[in-house]
C-alpha cells in the first residue's frame, strides 16, 4: 500500500493554517510532511496544477441506509459515493431499521465502514428508537464511537425531552442535531406558498421549521449546551440563528446544496426528486441562505444525501418518500457560489471541511503537519454532466440528474490512500 | 376557427395548458355537440371501436356518469375503474397499473386521483390520451370548461365579466381551474372566503383576494360558490356550517349585491343551506343544472378533441 506522494503545483487552500498558496505537499506513510522533510526517494508524484488541494471534505449529514435498508445504499456504496464526490468522511444519521440507538449497532456500523473508502463517523439516537420517549444511551454509545446525537428524520416533538438531551449530551461533549419541525404544522409535501397553490399540493409554512430552531435556541441558551441546526431552509430560522450567535448562544448550523441553488418552482411537474424534508422554498429563502453562507451565520454545508429506490419514488407526489441524494453533486453546486461570488474558495473550504470537523470533534479539517493525509483535489474548472450511468451511488433520487455542472473532485485521499481519482 | 389553428393536445391535464384558442375551440366544439343529446335517438358513431377507460380512485357520481354518458353517446365502448375493484389495494402503484392498463389498448384513459399530479404520472406511462377528471386539488378542466361554456352560454361572451367564487378555495381543484380559465379568457375572478380556506398566492394564479362577501358579491356577472367541509384531516378549518352559513353562506340578501341578472353556479353536491341558501340554490338565477347538462357536451368535445389528435 503506498501512502507516500509528492502533490506537486497545487493551490493549497488551508484556513486553519493560513494558508492560500501555490506550492507542493509531501504526504509520507500516510500523514502530512512539514516542508523541509527529505523527499523520499522515487516518492510518486501527483501534478496538481490548475487544481486546489484541500484539506478532506467531511459531510456531517449523510443517510447510508445499513443497516437495514441495503437495496438503497449500504454503507460501502454511501462511501464510495462520498469519495467520488470529494469527500473524505461522512457522518451517518441514526434512522437505520434498527435505529443507531445503542452502542452494539454504533460498533457494528463502525465494523462494516472499517474498509469503506472514506472515514465513517456514526451518529447515535437522543430517544431510544427515535421515539421520542426515551433518552438513548449517549455514554454507552460515546465509548462505542458516536459523534453526535439527533433524532433526524423524527423531529423531537416533547421540549423536555429535547431540553434533557441537550443537558445530558453536554456531559459526554456530545452535539445534539436538530432536525427542526413542528410536527403539527407540517402535514404537507412542499412548501407552502403560492407554487404549492398552483400546483394543488398541500404546504408546509416555513413557521414550522422556524419555530422549532427558535426552541431549540431558548433550551440552549437556557441550558448553555450546544445545538446543531440541520439542513437549515429558511430565512426566518437563519434571522434566529444569526441573533443567538450575536448574544453567544452555541448554536451552529448547516444547509444542503439544494437549498441553495433550487426553489420550490423546482417542484412545478411533480418529479418527485424535488421532494424532501424540509423542502425546496422560495426565492428569497434561497438569497437568505446564501447571504447567511457568506456571513458565518451558516456554519457547514452538508448533503442530506439520503437515498430512495423507484419503490419511494415512482409514485404519486403525495405518496412518495422524501429526499434526495447529493454527495456527488455537493462540491461543484458550491464551486458555482464561489463563480457567483457568493462566497470565496478560503469559504467553501470552511463550509466543507474546516467547520464540520470543528462542530463533529473529529479528526481533519487542516492540512497540518503529522495529521493524517485525508485531502481533496479539486478541479474549480472542469465540466462535466452528471448522467445515469455516472452516478456512484445505489439510488438516483437527484433532481440534478443530466445537469451540467462545472468543477469536480479529481481526486480523494484517506490517509495517504486514494480513494477516487480521475487523474491519469 | 381562425385557418391554421389545430388543436395540439394529446392529454387533458389542465386548464393551465390550454390557450385562448384551445378553450374556444373547445367550448364551440361543445356547443355543436349539445344538439346529439336533444335527439331522440342520443347516439353518433364518432367514436365508434374506441376503447374508454374510467379510472377513478376517489368516489364520483357526477363526473363520471358525465364522462360515461358521453363516451356512449358517441359510440365508445366504456370501462369503469374503482378503487375498489381495482389492483391499488393489493400494492400495486399507479405507474404498474397504468402499463398494465396500457397493455390492453385504450384509446383514452380518463382519472380521477386524490394526489394533485397523478394524471401526468400516468400520462408518462401509458400510450393512450388522458384526460383529467380531478386531481387533488390541483384542477378539475372539464368541470372548469363547462363552467365557462354555461358562462358563455348566458352573458354571450367570457371577457369582461366579474366572477365571484366563494368558499373554500384552498382544497379545491375546481377553484384553480375556473381561476385559469375564466381570467385567461378576459374575465375577473374574485375569490372569497375564510382566511383558513383562501391558499396563499392564490392570486399569482390571477385571482383577486377580497376581504368582504360583499366585495366579492358586489356587481358580479357570476357567483359560483364551491362546497364546504368542515375538517380536513385533523386540521380544524371551521367551528361549525352554521357559522359558516351565517358569515360566508349566499342568501338572497347577498345576492341582491350582484347583478340583477347575475348567474348563480356551484360545481356539486351542494350543502343544501350551508353554501347556498335554499331558495338562491332552487331560485331563477340559478343555472346549476345547465352546468351538469353543459357538462356532457363538454366531455364529448374533449372525446372527439383527442381522439382527433392521435
Amino acid at each position: 500500500m503506498n501512502a507516500t506522494w509528492r502533490i506537486v503545483n497545487g493551490r493549497i487552500i488551508d484556513p486553519v493554517n493560513s494558508r492560500d498558496e501555490i506550492a507542493d505537499l509531501l504526504v509520507i506513510d500516510g500523514r502530512i510532511a512539514g516542508p523541509d522533510q527529505p523527499v523520499p526517494a522515487g516518492v510518486q508524484e501527483i501534478d496538481a496544477a490548475g487544481c486546489w488541494v484541500v484539506p478532506g471534505l467531511i459531510d456531517m449529514h449523510v443517510h447510508l441506509r445499513e443497516p437495514g435498508e441495503e437495496y438503497k445504499e449500504d454503507i460501502h456504496s454511501g462511501a464510495r459515493a462520498a469519495a467520488s464526490g470529494g469527500f473524505t468522511g461522512v457522518a451517518c444519521m441514526p434512522n437505520t431499521k434498527p435505529v443507531n440507538d445503542n452502542a452494539t449497532v454504533t460498533a457494528m456500523i463502525l465494523c462494516r465502514a472499517a474498509d469503506a473508502a472514506v472515514r465513517v463517523y456514526p451518529v447515535g439516537a437522543i430517544s431510544q428508537g427515535s421515539e421520542g420517549h426515551q433518552l438513548a444511551e449517549f455514554g454507552e454509545m460515546k465509548a462505542a464511537g458516536v459523534v453526535a446525537v439527533t433524532d433526524d428524520g423524527r423531529p423531537v416533538r416533547d421540549s423536555q425531552l429535547m431540553r434533557r438531551a441537550m443537558e445530558y449530551a453536554s456531559d459526554f461533549g456530545l452535539t445534539v442535531i436538530s432536525h427542526s419541525e413542528e410536527a403539527a404544522l407540517s402535514t404537507g409535501v412542499m412548501n407552502e406558498g403560492p407554487v404549492s397553490t398552483r400546483l394543488g399540493l398541500k404546504g408546509i409554512p416555513t413557521a414550522a421549521e422556524s419555530i422549532m430552531v427558535y426552541r431549540e435556541i431558548a433550551l440552549a441558551e437556557f441550558t448553555g449546551a450546544r445545538v446543531h441546526i440541520a439542513h437549515v431552509s429558511t430565512a426566518m430560522s437563519l434571522d434566529l440563528i444569526r441573533a443567538a450567535k450575536a448574544r453567544g448562544v452555541r448554536v451552529t448550523a448547516e444547509t444542503a446544496p439544494h437549498y441553495f441553488t433550487l426553489t420550490d418552482e423546482a417542484v412545478i411537474g411533480y418529479d418527485t426528486n424535488t421532494k424532501m424534508n424540509p423542502p425546496l422554498r422560495s426565492a428569497a429563502d434561497r438569497e437568505a441562505i446564501r447571504i447567511a453562507l457568506a456571513d458565518g451565520t451558516l456554519d457547514a454545508i452538508a448533503t442530506d444525501h439520503a437515498p430512495h429506490s423507484i419503490l419511494e419514488k415512482e409514485l404519486e407526489f403525495d405518496a412518495a418518500a422524501n429526499g434526495v441524494i447529493g454527495l456527488e453533486t455537493a462540491l461543484p453546486l458550491t464551486l458555482a457560489l464561489v463563480r457567483d461570488k457568493v462566497i470565496d474558495a478560503r469559504r467553501l473550504v470552511e463550509l466543507m471541511a474546516v467547520n464540520p470537523a470543528a462542530i463533529l470533534a473529529v479528526p481533519g479539517g487542516a492540512l497540518s503537519v503529522g495529521a493524517a493525509a485525508d485531502l481533496t483535489l479539486i478541479d474549480p474548472e472542469r465540466e462535466w454532466v452528471y448522467s445515469a450511468d455516472q452516478v456512484v451511488s445505489k439510488s438516483r433520487n437527484t433532481p440534478f440528474l443530466g445537469w451540467k455542472l462545472q468543477g469536480r473532485a479529481v481526486l480523494a485521499m484517506v490517509g495517504g490512500r486514494v480513494r477516487h481519482s480521475l487523474l491519469s | 376557427m381562425a385557418t391554421g389553428y389545430y388543436f395540439a393536445h394529446r392529454h387533458i391535464l389542465g386548464i393551465e395548458q390550454l390557450s385562448c384558442e384551445d378553450i374556444a375551440h373547445i367550448l364551440s366544439t361543445a356547443d355543436s355537440f349539445k344538439e346529439i343529446s336533444a335527439r331522440p335517438i342520443k347516439k353518433v358513431p364518432t367514436l365508434r371501436g374506441h376503447t374508454i377507460i374510467n379510472l377513478f380512485f376517489e368516489p364520483s357520481t357526477r363526473t363520471r356518469l358525465s364522462f360515461e354518458v358521453a363516451a356512449k353517446r358517441m359510440s365508445a365502448d366504456t370501462f369503469n375503474i374503482s378503487p375498489s375493484t381495482s389492483s391499488t389495494t393489493k400494492g400495486e402503484t399507479l405507474a404498474d397499473t397504468a402499463r398494465n392498463i396500457s397493455a390492453m389498448h385504450p384509446d383514452i384513459i380518463i382519472i380521477r386521483h386524490a394526489c394533485s399530479g397523478a394524471p401526468l404520472l400516468l400520462s408518462r406511462n401509458v400510450q393512450a390520451a388522458v384526460i383529467n377528471a380531478g386531481d387533488g386539488a390541483h384542477e378539475h378542466p372539464s368541470q372548469g370548461l363547462l363552467d365557462m361554456l354555461t358562462v358563455k352560454e348566458h352573458r354571450g361572451t367570457l371577457s369582461g365579466l366579474k366572477i365571484a367564487i366563494v368558499g373554500d378555495i384552498a382544497h379545491s381543484r375546481v377553484a384553480r381551474s375556473d381561476i385559469v380559465g375564466f381570467t385567461r379568457m378576459g374575465s375577473e375572478v374574485y375569490v372569497y372566503g375564510p382566511s383558513t380556506l383562501v391558499p396563499k398566492g392564490i392570486d399569482q394564479l390571477g385571482a383577486k383576494v377580497c376581504t368582504s362577501l360583499e366585495e366579492a358579491v358586489t356587481d358580479a356577472d357570476v357567483v359560483m360558490t364551491l362546497r364546504i367541509q368542515r375538517e380536513r384531516q385533523n386540521d380544524p378549518l371551521l367551528p361549525s356550517l352554521r357559522e359558516y352559513a351565517r358569515h360566508f353562506g349566499i342568501s338572497r340578501q347577498v345576492l341582491s349585491l350582484a347583478k340583477p341578472d347575475a348567474l348563480v353556479m356551484h360545481p356539486g353536491p351542494v350543502n343544501r343551506g350551508v353554501e347556498l341558501n335554499p331558495d338562491v340554490a332552487d331560485g331563477p338565477q340559478s343555472v346549476i343544472l345547465d352546468q351538469v347538462t353543459n357538462g356532457v357536451a363538454v366531455r364529448m368535445a374533449l372525446l372527439y378533441l383527442v381522439m382527433g389528435n392521435s
